[in-house]
């Protein structure tokens, strides 16, 4: 069993702004946890807050029990937390291999060619091949090697952030299942999202931001009927 | 085996410079494999150079432990530096090193140890051809054991890309700090080599100008590759006495070629030969 990981009233401060508000949340083994919310709502601070690009205000992070919150962001990715990034953030210049190989950094021992066929297959991309150069590959194709990468580390957490920006309806679905294996095979997954039916598709549960504070959480059926959650995101014609 | 023996009997010197020079890309190369612009590497070898002489004049150490003792200094001075710029980029670092550089100028300049402006003279000439390639063997060895580790990966992706290293577990600090230190390493031990092959040195053989020319050698050779850097210094050690008949034309050549290089070569001669990319 993989280790979850708990948000314990995060609070995120610049200057005077406030861009999390006493922010709680669990992300348990093999289920997906979705964060929506409207643009600016403090989605990616919180994942940046948690993989320790931003130091926290206030608040706590854990993993597995473990405080991890004031630890530098090579730790916490060695503690067993790994990302995407809302704009990608490959290797561009080298490699699909040296990319997979730099996820699996953390780990003991070398990647080896069969490992990383099997990264890329998990990933949803096992026609792409090991020495094509990851910054010339198609968008979508990018965003999933991004997922590889991610996958390589073995990670206990994996923070998802807009996985589908940019790609068509069929990679859209095809992007559900990929996150519904990687949570079966006991991974955590944070999903931060603005296609809806994608999180319903792929979340157990959903926890809204707005304005930097909780205002929600539930599961995606109860999440989409939340009167709060219509009105700060959703809409009236959205769900 | 005679023209051979006539060859190196008019070249040696040249011969010898290229091999130092080689070393110094080498050192350099390091760093910017790492995407640090960090300039110091004339100040490390000059730190070198005047330990290994001092020793040398004052101690009778012969070469080997005096150039051991020397790059280990000019390491411990490299690390001394990365703590205060670990946090400086781009030209911002290559600023405060380059300060650093002529910092180590100033006080060679200014000390008696060191013999002020008029340097050292008198060094024993026994960094002979076998030591200085005997020297860049090793190094070459030790820099391509080094490029299978796991650390020569995480040396590339600090260069691609910071904050997506340290998301993937690279400590970046730590590859900053002990990317200068090796370089600073090589570099000492180049300067012992040059001031045992050289007679006597001054400060100046350790200024802004030194540095500009191994900065030169790896932006000709490919930024990206140590291989590549030490043809670069080799063929523009060489190119001066090959295109001697230019007479003062010679710099003009020398800089035609640079503009070349950067225009249409960025990734310089290795990008060239080799195809490589990043």
């Amino acid at each position: 069993m993989k280790a979850a990981l708990e948000l314990d009233g995060v609070t995120i401060r610049y200057g005077g702004v406030q861009a999390l508000a006493n922010a709680s949340l669990e992300v348990a083994p093999g289920r997906v946890l979705g964060l929506i919310g409207p643009n600016g709502a403090g989605k990616t601070t919180l994942i940046n807050a948690t993989t320790g690009i931003v130091p926290l205000s206030a608040g706590r992070v854990r993993l597995g029990g473990a405080t991890i919150s004031g630890m530098a962001p090579h730790r916490i990715a060695r503690a067993g937390i790994s990302r995407t990034y809302q704009n990608i953030r490959l290797f561009g210049a080298l490699d699909v291999f040296a990319n997979l190989s730099a996820g699996a950094f953390a780990r003991p021992g070398r990647l080896d060619a069969a490992h990383a066929q099997a990264l890329l297959e998990r990933a949803g991309i096992r026609h792409l091949k090991l020495d094509a150069r990851a910054g010339a590959l198609p968008y979508g194709d990018q965003r999933r090697l991004e997922i590889a990468r991610a996958l390589a580390a073995e990670p206990a957490i994996l923070m998802l952030d807009e996985p589908a920006a940019g790609m068509n309806p069929t990679e859209t679905a095809h992007l559900v299942d990929t996150i519904r294996a990687i949570a079966a095979s006991g991974i955590g997954v944070l999903l931060i999202e603005h296609d809806m039916s994608l999180v319903r598709a792929a979340c157990d549960n959903v926890v809204v931001l707005n304005f930097g504070e909780v205002i929600a959480t539930g599961t995606p059926d109860e999440i989409v009927a939340d009167p709060a959650v219509i009105e700060a995101y959703l809409g009236t014609e959205s769900v | 085996m005679n023209v051979l023996a006539d060859f190196y009997a008019a070249h040696s010197k040249l011969i010898d410079q290229v091999g130092i020079d080689a070393l110094l890309a080498l050192s350099l190369s390091i760093s910017l494999q790492a995407g640090q612009l960090a300039l110091a590497q004339a100040a490390f070898m000059g730190v070198a150079a005047y330990i290994s002489a001092i020793l040398a004049l004052d101690a009778h150490w012969s070469l080997l432990p005096a150039m051991l003792v020397a790059a280990l200094c000019s390491t411990i001075v490299a690390g001394l530096l990365a703590l205060p710029v670990r946090r400086l980029r781009g030209i911002f670092l290559a600023i405060a090193t380059i300060a650093f550089g002529e910092i180590v100028r100033i006080v060679a300049n200014n000390l008696t140890i060191s013999g002020g402006a008029e340097g050292l003279s008198g060094i024993p000439a026994d960094a002979t051809t076998p030591w200085i390639y005997g020297t860049l063997v090793v190094v070459s060895i030790a820099l391509w054991l080094f490029s299978r580790t796991k650390f020569a990966l995480a040396i590339a992706l600090v260069r691609e890309d910071e904050n997506a290293a340290r998301g993937v577990g690279v400590d970046v600090g730590l590859v900053r700090f002990t990317t200068l230190a090796i370089g600073g390493t090589i570099a000492g031990l180049a300067g012992a080599l040059y001031a045992h092959s050289n007679f006597f040195i001054t400060p100046a053989d350790f200024g802004f100008g030194r540095m500009e020319q191994i900065l030169v050698w790896c932006v000709i050779g490919g930024i990206t590759s140590p291989l590549g850097a030490a043809i670069g210094a080799a063929l523009l050690t060489i190119l001066p006495e090959a295109i001697r008949f230019l007479a003062d034309y010679r710099d003009f050549v020398n800089g035609a070629i640079l503009l070349v290089v950067v225009l249409f070569a960025p990734q310089g001669l290795a990008g060239i030969r080799f195809g490589k990319r990043g």
